[in-house]
């Protein structure tokens, strides 16, 4: 087992220099979502107009995982049509699945890959997306 | 007591994990199984596997003599005055849960108050909380002092004469303490209510008498000192026992059953429907020699000695945390470093082959009581060695280079 598969430079940036972490107004989409079996707990804020999602914001406690992907989801979404999201969504979960996936278009999240070889791993990086699933629902 | 030479006989210890020997210290979750209990199990199915308490045939008594025997040496290990007041159950959670099912509702009703505190484990929190909810009974906490020990002043003035119940871990699975049951016990008597006792973390690692302790109910898992998962043990005073009603009904716990009512077994059967864990009370029973055979006295000396030895090497890494109380009494310390989340500093600690646990230990309301969303928590038994804490040191220094 290599660290270095799991904590790769991206994701430590992303954990120490955080992108879109706050909140918004009462008006934006939020879901608060907890993994019951550590701890870890994000809030979800997403400004949804014409089905694309204009910005996103998050607040939350976690690990390193579970902290970065919120921080890369959040970016990657910014921009994107609710389709385009849930379809980045599906891509997250097949990496996690030890599938072959690509975010040309985000390549930062490409670093999480590492994670499906730590299986107690896996829910600390799907926190972040399993709320933007259930916010665009 | 040479723990060195103990660890020879668990053989799930004689590995590498990710290269490096592996250093177990996560024992509070669940312990490892010394060869005497794996084979024990082994030769019940080998040899003395069959239903029991009803086959005619030799293998029948021969299952049958080794389920009640292991009744009997538990009863003797935690010193209850009888058999029949040990029931055999999955484990702590279902016989805590069995004190607030079968118990709890024949005992308490609305304005009646039950008293727990906020260090309880979630097994010994919510079945009071449940309980609370349908008799409308009010949750009491004792308060707790800043370093998580409990004053006896503050068991008085909380515990009254509308307590019904006190229910209280014996050991904190977090803060490591060592609360005075039997002097609670006692204030709970004097205001006419019961006292539940969690022996979860208490039973591998110290003598326990249920008798001197006093308490009315005394919930243990086999799993956390030696034995199989899947088997546990409620004790409870025989007078309240016999006063209960069973919650589960089927085989093997009934007396006389007809079409419209049934009469049931006399204690402690009537507690046990269906068919028991045998092959986890066989396994308990090895274990409890095998724990017997070491000595209690020893175990719990040579844990407090590798706590304390934790607490002053764990001290000197810079920016790390430890919660509970400065000096220990029993094997377990926990911690925060730095700002590293605990999963980080396990993870990290797993690829140097040491195994903590990191998360909020089933103790929810205390991690909020701690200010602390989770923290990572080593915990020693027999088998630990001063080398094993060296190990665990090193990774910390590793982890703080990490993540620097």
């Amino acid at each position: 087992m290599q660290l270095d598969d799991l904590y790769r430079r991206v994701i430590m940036d992303h954990y120490k220099n955080p992108r879109n972490r706050g909140t918004f107004g009462d008006d934006a989409v939020t879901v608060n979502l907890n993994n019951p079996t550590c701890g870890d707990r994000i809030s979800l804020q997403l400004i949804v107009e014409n089905g694309i999602v204009k910005d996103a914001r998050y607040t939350g406690e976690g690990c390193s995982i579970s902290m970065s992907s919120a921080s890369m989801m959040t970016d990657a979404v910014k921009g994107k049509t609710v389709q385009e999201a849930l379809e980045l969504a599906d891509r997250f979960s097949t990496m996690m699945k030890g599938g072959e996936a690509q975010f040309d278009d985000y390549e930062d999240i490409e670093a999480l890959s590492g994670v499906s070889k730590f299986p107690a791993r896996i829910k600390c990086a799907t926190l972040a997306w399993n709320a933007l699933k259930k916010g665009i629902e | 007591m040479n723990s060195t030479l103990l660890k020879e006989q668990f053989p799930i210890l004689d590995q590498e994990i990710n290269g490096h020997r592996l250093v177990y210290l996560d024992n509070a979750a669940t312990s490892q199984k010394p060869r005497a209990v794996i084979e024990a199990v082994k030769r019940y199915y080998e040899w003395e596997n069959s239903n029991v308490h009803r086959g005619v045939h030799t293998l029948g008594s021969r299952a049958t003599d080794a389920y009640e025997g292991a009744r009997e040496k538990v009863a003797r290990f935690i010193g209850a005055a009888d058999t029949a007041e040990i029931i055999f159950t999955r484990g702590t959670t279902s016989a805590l849960n069995l004190v607030a099912s079968a118990y709890g509702p024949s005992a308490v009703s609305a304005g009646d108050e039950i008293v727990i505190t906020e260090m309880e484990h979630h097994s010994n929190l919510i079945p009071w909380q449940q309980l609370a909810i349908r008799t409308g009974a009010t949750l009491k906490y004792i308060p707790m002092q800043p370093d998580g020990h409990i004053e006896l002043a503050d068991a008085e003035k909380t515990i009254t004469p509308a307590t019904k119940i006190v229910a209280m871990n014996y050991v904190s699975n977090v803060l490591g303490v060592v609360n005075p049951v039997k002097e609670i016990a006692a204030i709970a008597h004097r205001n006419g209510a019961v006292m539940v006792v969690d022996g979860a973390q208490s039973t591998p690692h110290m003598k326990i008498n249920v008798q001197d302790l006093d308490c009315d109910f005394y919930a243990l898992s086999g799993h956390k000192m030696c034995a199989p998962t899947g088997i546990g043990v409620l004790y409870g005073k025989k007078a309240l026992l016999e006063a209960m009603e069973p919650i589960e009904f089927g085989g093997e716990m009934i007396n006389d059953v007809g079409l419209y009512e049934s009469t049931w077994k006399e204690l402690p059967w009537k507690f046990e429907g269906g068919t028991p864990i045998i092959a986890g009370a066989v396994g308990l029973g090895a274990a409890i020699d095998f724990l017997e055979s070491i000595g209690m006295d020893a175990i719990a000396a040579h844990e407090q000695q590798l706590a304390n030895y934790a607490m002053d090497r764990l001290a000197s890494i810079d920016g790390l945390t430890l919660y509970g109380p400065r000096n220990r009494k029993v094997g377990l310390v926990t911690f925060n470093l730095d700002d590293i989340h605990p999963h980080d500093v396990a993870t990290v600690l797993d690829s140097y082959g040491v195994a903590v646990r990191a998360g909020h230990h089933c103790c929810q309301p205390l991690m909020r009581w701690l200010k602390a969303s989770a923290t990572a928590r080593a915990s020693f038994y027999l088998y630990n060695t001063e080398e094993d804490i060296d190990r665990l040191v090193d990774g910390l220094i590793q982890t703080k280079e990490y993540f620097g």
